[in-house]
C-alpha cells in the first residue's frame, strides 16, 4: 500500500486532503509540527496552538489514521526566525513562510515522513501537480484561482515535487467544505490571516523590539534628492508603499519608496514616484530544474496577495534574473518573492533584491 | 501492532468483565438504598472489599474505594496532611524526587495554598530512596512521608519495608503509591508495614476509573470528597459498583496468578535488557538491573528525541512509552530523569518497554530486531 504523510493543521483543507487520500486507498499518516514560539508564549504559535492540535487529533481519530506531533522548535528558530531577523537587518521585508515551506515543511518534515517509510508527503495547499510529457513534475496553479497558493511553493525542486501530493488543488473551496461535511469533518478554515505564526497575533514590530531591538536604530528620512525631511524610528518599522505613520509635515502625502540600510535612511517620495518597472531577484529556483537561457514572457507575482503582471524575465546569471514589467508596479519590496507563471504553470521564482 | 506499554494500562481480563457485567443493568441498585436492589449492590461492594482486604492482609474497613490511583494518592496525602496538622501541628511532608505526578502535584498544591513545607528526598542513580535518607530527613514536625513502592518510569523497587520501619520508629505516617507495583509485587500491608497504600485497577487487567486506598485503622484522615457517608465517611459519592467488583476480581486474579505472570514476563524482559544494551551504542539502562519490576525495561539513548523514537516505533508497529512522552511535540526530560542525574541529551532519549501476560517471545524478537535501526534513524533525524 502506498504510504503518505499528510501535514495536518486541524483546518478544513488539510483535513479534507487526508480524507481524500484515505478514500483513494492510501495508507495515510497525519503529522503536525510543533513550531517555535517566544519564551512565555508557547502555545500561541498560530500554526500549532493547542486548539488546532486537538482539532487535528480529532480529525485523525475520525479518519482512523495515526497522528504524530514532531518537535521542530529548534530548527524553526534557527532557520525561519533567524531568516526573518536577518532580512530586517538587511533592510528587507522578509517572507519567512517561504523559508518555512522550503526548510521546515519540505525538508525537515519530509525527512521525517520518509523516515516513517512514506512514499509521499501531502499538504492542504491549493495547488496542482502534474507529470509532464518529459517526465518532469509540473506545479500548476489551483483550479480555484482565488485560492491558489502556488506562490509559497515556488521553492520546491523536482526531487521534492516527486514526493509531493496536493489532493485539494483540483477542487473549489466550496466543494472542499462539502467534502468535509460528507466525511463529518470540521469545516472551519483557519483565519486567512497574513500574520506570521510565531508573532502570536501581535504586530511584527513588537516582536522585533523584544528580540532584535538593535535593528530599530532611528535615522534620517530622506527624499530621493537627499533632503532630510524627518527622523524614522528604525527601518524595520516601515514597509514599502507605507503612507501613514511617517510623522512628516508635508503639503503632499509622502510614501515610503525604499530603504538604504548602508546609511540607515528611509527614502520617501510622492505618489507619482512610487512604483518601478524593473526588479532583480536572487536565489532563483527553476522548478523544472533547468534555467532558461533566453528571456521569456511571464506573468509575475511580487507578493502573495498581488495580482500577477505581464513581464519579460531575463536570466542574468545562474542565480539572478531581471524582471521588466510592461507597466510600472507599486510596492516592489526587497525580501518578498517574485514568482513567474505561464498560464497555470509555475516556472520559478526568487527573492527580490 | 505489538503492545509493549503495559505500565500505561492493560486490557481488562475477560474474567473481570464477566464479574462486572451483572452490576451494570441486572443488579444496578445503589448500595446506600434500603430496598433489595440496594442490598444486592451493597453486598457486592462488601464482598469486593473483603476480597481486596484478604489480598492485602488487612481488614475490610481499611479499604476505601476511589475513582483511580491518583485519587487514592490525593486522599492519602491531603487527608493525612490536614489531619496531622490539626492533631499535632506537623507541617513537613517528605517525598522522593521520583514520585508520580499524582503525588508531586498534590504536594506542590499543599505547599502553595496550605502552607505545608516540602522536603524532597534524593534518590540514588537508580532512582531508589534509602531508609538512611528518610531517617536523616525525618523530624518531629513531619506530618507524612510518601515513597512509591515501584517507579512507573524506570521500574525501581523501593525498600518500602525498611522505610516503613524508620517511620514507625519515629511515629510518622508512611504512604506508598503502589499503583505500578501491584501488578507484580506482593501487596501485603502487614509485611510492608505502611500506613496507607494507593492502588489502581487498570494496571493489573482491571478497568480504568477505579482505585483503592488502604488506610491502616487509626490513621487520622480528613475526607476531601465530601457528601454522603459512603466509604466510611472518607469518600462521598455513590459507589461505582461494577468497577469496584472489577477491581476486586482483577486483584484477586493477580494475586493468585502472580508467580505464573512473573515467570512469563521476566525472561522476556531480561532478553530485552540484554539485547538492547548489547546492540545499541550509547544506550544505558535507567533504574536498577535487579531490584526492578519484572515486566519493566527502561533505557536512555544519548542524542535521541524520545518522542520521535516513539513515533518511529509506532509507525513500525510497536507501542511503547517514554519518560518525556508528550503528544504536543514539546518534550522535556521528566523529573525522574533529572532526579537520577541524567543530562538533557540522555534524559530526552528515554524509552520504556513494559510487558504483559499477552506478550509473546515473537513480539519481543520483532521488537529487538526493529529497535536498533529506529534508534539510528532517530539519531540521524535530530
Amino acid at each position: 500500500m502506498t504510504k503518505v504523510v499528510v501535514a495536518m493543521s486541524g483546518g478544513v483543507d488539510s483535513s479534507v486532503a487526508a480524507a481524500l487520500l484515505k478514500e483513494q486507498g492510501y495508507d495515510v499518516i497525519g503529522m503536525m509540527l510543533r513550531l517555535w514560539s517566544e519564551p512565555g508564549k508557547e502555545g500561541s504559535n498560530r500554526c500549532c496552538t493547542p486548539d488546532s492540535m486537538g482539532q487535528a487529533r480529532r480529525v485523525a481519530a475520525k479518519l482512523d489514521i495515526p497522528f504524530y506531533v514532531i518537535d521542530a522548535k529548534d530548527v524553526f528558530r534557527e532557520t525561519v526566525v533567524q531568516y526573518f531577523l536577518d532580512g530586517y537587518a538587511r533592510g528587507e521585508t522578509p517572507n519567512p513562510c517561504l523559508i518555512c515551506n522550503r526548510q521546515i515543511r519540505w525538508t525537515f518534515l519530509l525527512e521525517h515522513a520518509l523516515a516513517l517509510e512514506a512514499d509521499y508527503m501531502a499538504t492542504g495547499h491549493y495547488v496542482r501537480i502534474q507529470k509532464g510529457e518529459d517526465g518532469r513534475m509540473n506545479l500548476l496553479r489551483a483550479l480555484d484561482r482565488s485560492k491558489d497558493q502556488s506562490y509559497v511553493l515556488y521553492v520546491l525542486n523536482q526531487a521534492k515535487l516527486r514526493r509531493a501530493l496536493f489532493p485539494i488543488g483540483d477542487y473549489p473551496k466550496t466543494e472542499i467544505r462539502a467534502i468535509a461535511e460528507r466525511f463529518g469533518l470540521p469545516t472551519a478554515s483557519r483565519k486567512d490571516s497574513q500574520d506570521l505564526c510565531f508573532l502570536a497575533g501581535e504586530d511584527y514590530r513588537n516582536f522585533l523590539r523584544r528580540n532584535a531591538a538593535e535593528l530599530l536604530k532611528p535615522g534620517d528620512i530622506l527624499t530621493r534628492e537627499g533632503t532630510s525631511v524627518g527622523t524614522h524610528t528604525g527601518l524595520a518599522n516601515y514597509t514599502i508603499g507605507q503612507r501613514k505613520g511617517l510623522g512628516i509635515a508635508s503639503s503632499v502625502p509622502l510614501y515610503v519608496l525604499g530603504k538604504d540600510s548602508s546609511t540607515n535612511a528611509l527614502i520617501v517620495g510622492t505618489r507619482e514616484e512610487l512604483g518601478s518597472q524593473e526588479l532583480v531577484a536572487r536565489d532563483i529556483n527553476w522548478q523544472s530544474g533547468e534555467a532558461p537561457k533566453e528571456p521569456f514572457r511571464a506573468e509575475v507575482k511580487i507578493r502573495y496577495t498581488a495580482q500577477e503582471a505581464e513581464a519579460w524575465v531575463t536570466p542574468i546569471d545562474a542565480d539572478r534574473v531581471q524582471v521588466r514589467f510592461d507597466a510600472p508596479q507599486r510596492d516592489i519590496t526587497a525580501g518578498q518573492a517574485a514568482v513567474f507563471f505561464r498560464g497555470d504553470l509555475l516556472i520559478g521564482g526568487g527573492i527580490i533584491l | 501492532m505489538v503492545y509493549l506499554d503495559y505500565s500505561a494500562t492493560t486490557p481488562v481480563d475477560p474474567r473481570v468483565v464477566a464479574a462486572m457485567t451483572p452490576y451494570f443493568s441486572t443488579s444496578f441498585g445503589n448500595p446506600s438504598s434500603v430496598h433489595r436492589y440496594g442490598q444486592v449492590a451493597e453486598a457486592a461492594v462488601d464482598s469486593a472489599r473483603e476480597t481486596v482486604a484478604s489480598v492485602l492482609h488487612c481488614s475490610p474497613e481499611e479499604i476505601i474505594f476511589t475513582s483511580c490511583g491518583s485519587e487514592s494518592d490525593n486522599l492519602a496525602i491531603r487527608g493525612a496532611a490536614y489531619a496531622m496538622r490539626e492533631k499535632t501541628g506537623a507541617r513537613w511532608i517528605l517525598a522522593s524526587r521520583a514520585e508520580h505526578p499524582a503525588v508531586v502535584k498534590t504536594l506542590l498544591q499543599l505547599e502553595k495554598y496550605e502552607g505545608f513545607l516540602l522536603e524532597w528526598l534524593d534518590v540514588d542513580e537508580q532512582g531508589r530512596v534509602t531508609p538512611e535518607i528518610v531517617s536523616s530527613a525525618i523530624c518531629d514536625s513531619t506530618a507524612i512521608v510518601s515513597v512509591m513502592y515501584a517507579n512507573n518510569e524506570i521500574g525501581t523497587i523501593n525498600p518500602v519495608k525498611a522505610i516503613a520501619e524508620v517511620c514507625r520508629n519515629h511515629n510518622i505516617l508512611l504512604h506508598t503509591d503502589a499503583v505500578q507495583a501491584a501488578a507484580y509485587l506482593p501487596v501485603d500491608v502487614r509485611t510492608l508495614g505502611v500506613d496507607m497504600m494507593s492502588l489502581g485497577a487498570h494496571k493489573f487487567y482491571g478497568p480504568k476509573g477505579v482505585g483503592a486506598l488502604y488506610v491502616r485503622k487509626g490513621t487520622p484522615l480528613v475526607s476531601h470528597l465530601t457528601g454522603g457517608g459512603q466509604e466510611f465517611n472518607l469518600r462521598a459519592g455513590t459507589q461505582n459498583v461494577p468497577y469496584i467488583v472489577g477491581f476486586a476480581e482483577a486483584l484477586r486474579l493477580t494475586n493468585e496468578e502472580r508467580n505464573q505472570r512473573v515467570t512469563h514476563v521476566q525472561p522476556l524482559r531480561d532478553r530485552i535488557l540484554g539485547s538492547v544494551l548489547e546492540t545499541i551504542p550509547d544506550a544505558r539502562l535507567t533504574g536498577p538491573m535487579d531490584a526492578r519490576l519484572p515486566h519493566h525495561a527502561s533505557f536512555a539513548f544519548k542524542g535521541v528525541d524520545g518522542n520521535l523514537l516513539l513515533t518511529l516505533l509506532d509507525a513500525a508497529g510497536f507501542a511503547c512509552s517514554s519518560g518525556s512522552a508528550c503528544k504536543t511535540g514539546n518534550p522535556e526530560p521528566s523529573e525522574v530523569m533529572n532526579a537520577i542525574g541524567l543530562s538533557r541529551d540522555w534524559g530526552l532519549g528515554s524509552l520504556r518497554v513494559t510487558l504483559g501476560i499477552q506478550t509473546t517471545a515473537a513480539d519481543v524478537d520483532a521488537f529487538l530486531a526493529a529497535l536498533p535501526g529506529l534508534v539510528e534513524k532517530a539519531r540521524k533525524l535530530k
